[in-house]
């Protein structure tokens, strides 16, 4: 009964579905997988360990991590936020479009900068509020709703879409060990290549989202009555 | 030492290896400075977790490999138990980061800047590697940071960097876990029964038929999961390889994508809770699903892109 091999992505996908913890779900997975497939404790160890070993690569994020915390402490948000406070006469699509192409670039270089916690909603909601306030005299609550859906779908969109294009990214160095294991011996740097037009198109996509679906709210919120 | 002396070994792998005994030291580091830290709560399960990570990544290479493979069972018993904690860091204030930027300004950016530049110039001009750039660029951002700002000394440097390790805790070894979860499915022969059965519904040799599959697995296994990290080992050792990529299509291409179609599955999914639920939260919306109506549109335009893209270019 091979199909026996399976209750691994059974365990993965009712751990991750379940919301157990996330560390236990690919552990498990693998102790059951290697026990049902008959690679014994020894297969298992060697195994876990040998690609544990070639997939180190993945470890670079802590390399990374060692001078993150000092740009943090050296003022790396408050450039951050001065480069988007820039943008001026701008409506809430065009600054939530900027901060999309501003996240976008730096996710490019493996640079974060608060996220929604820490830019979001201290900086591109009240940039974005305070310009509907400016042309309208005041926001509509549903309006205010999705310009805040926007600006976290930009944080979204960006970050996705662009992290593949640093070379050493952590989705990159698993995609090349998960191939490697196939038998597929791929470079870094021609993974971040293949992802350029799917970043381009992606950017520009959600630009022209933004930028229409925020005309669309404001024509039906605050323009529909006026004539 | 013969390792380093080896003529058949690449520079490149030598320096690579350099670049991960530092890094497990720091580790190692972070692991022994909560283990004094009286105001950890948890001083011996973190201290375990971390030194055990640190072992590996520095010495993994002439380990035997049995052994690792304990160690991360055992390093990863605190890690399940939530045993791994933060201790007393120094927590930066906004006081001090304003005064900092006021100092140097947007001149911040050249050492922000530099991890990435590094990895594509290493990448494009020399045959060390890209891992190896980012080695070198973040030793030129520890250097240009120490330069811009002199409050900025090593020591500053080597707690921030424990303080961030600490922050982003046991759950960033996800993605290696995955990644040794999937050489396990390899090597118990999962893809070949997977391939068995996908290969009863749909006609094997149809290549493009694959990539759509492939694809659209990676989407709704990814927004099932929540995890395209999760999704894309299994998908790639059960569709991605027997169905498409054995027909002689581009590995680079074809694997690359993958995760971007992943992605996809990222952007409509609740399962995603700190990409789409938790801002939801912190941002006071109204309706739970207000992030997701908002990249509905645009990842549907981005899944149908990348299929057409890797049919036309495979």
């Amino acid at each position: 009964m091979e199909y026996i091999t399976l209750i691994g992505i059974v365990v993965v996908i009712l751990g991750f579905a379940l919301k157990l913890d996330n560390i236990l779900t690919v552990i498990a997975a693998a102790i059951v997988t290697a026990l049902a497939g008959g690679m014994g404790v020894k297969g298992l160890l060697d195994t876990l360990g040998s690609s544990f070993v070639a997939n180190r690569n993945i470890t670079i994020f802590i390399t990374v991590l060692i001078v993150t915390g000092t740009l943090e402490r050296s003022g790396l948000k408050e450039a951050a936020a001065a480069l988007i406070g820039k943008v001026k006469n701008a409506s809430a699509g065009v600054i939530v479009s900027a901060y999309a192409i501003m996240r976008a670039v730096f996710a490019a270089f493996n640079i974060s900068f608060g996220g929604v916690a820490g830019f979001v909603r201290p900086l591109i909601m009240p940039m974005s509020t305070a310009a509907v306030k400016n042309k309208y005299g005041e926001i509509n609550e549903e309006h205010e709703e999705q310009i805040k859906g926007m600006a976290s779908s930009a944080e979204n969109v960006g970050n996705f879409f662009f992290q593949v294009l640093f070379v050493g990214g952590s989705g990159a160095l698993l995609v090349q060990g998960t191939l490697a294991g196939l038998g597929y011996e791929v470079e870094l740097v021609d993974l971040a290549k293949a992802e350029i037009p799917v970043a381009i198109v992606a950017l520009v996509v959600a630009i022209v989202y933004y930028i229409v679906r925020d005309k669309r709210l404001m024509k039906k919120y605050y323009e529909s009555g006026n004539k | 030492m013969a390792f380093f002396m080896d003529a058949e070994v690449t520079l490149g792998t030598k320096i690579l290896e350099i670049i991960f005994m530092l890094t497990g030291f720091v580790t190692i580091y972070t692991g022994i400075k909560n283990l004094l830290d009286e105001k950890n709560p948890s001083r011996v399960g973190t201290a375990v977790f971390w030194v055990i990570l640190g072992s590996i990544i520095s010495f993994g290479r002439w380990l035997p490999t049995t052994v690792t493979g304990l160690l991360i069972i055992i390093m990863c018993i605190p890690a399940v138990l939530k045993k791994v904690k933060m201790g007393n860091v120094q927590k930066i204030t906004a006081e001090e980061t304003q005064a900092n930027f006021d100092k140097i300004g947007m001149k911040v950016f050249l050492p922000a800047f530099a991890i990435g530049v590094g990895a594509l110039l290493f990448a494009l001009l020399t045959d060390l590697g890209a891992l190896v750039g980012v080695g070198a660029g973040v030793l030129a951002a520890a250097i240009l940071l120490m330069i811009l700002l002199p409050s900025n000394k090593p020591k500053v440097i080597l707690n921030d960097a424990e303080r961030m390790i600490s922050t982003v805790g046991p759950l960033s070894m996800l993605s290696m876990l995955l990644a040794c979860l999937g050489a396990i499915f390899t090597a118990a022969g999962v893809g070949e029964v997977i391939a068995k059965i996908v290969g009863g519904i749909i006609p094997k040799g149809n290549v493009n038929v694959g990539i759509i599959i492939y694809a659209i697995g990676m989407m709704l296994f990814t927004a099932i999961m929540g995890n395209a990290f999760a999704a894309i080992t299994v998908m790639t050792v059960g569709i991605g390889a027997p169905f498409v990529l054995a027909y002689g299509t581009d590995p680079v291409l074809i694997g690359m994508l993958a995760l971007t179609c992943g992605y996809c599955g990222t952007l409509i999914t609740p399962m995603a809770a700190n990409f789409n639920m938790v801002p939801v939260a912190l941002l006071d919306m109204k309706k739970r699903f207000t992030v997701i109506r908002n990249q509905f549109v645009i990842a549907l335009i981005m899944i149908t892109f990348q299929i057409v893209y890797m049919i036309i270019f495979k």
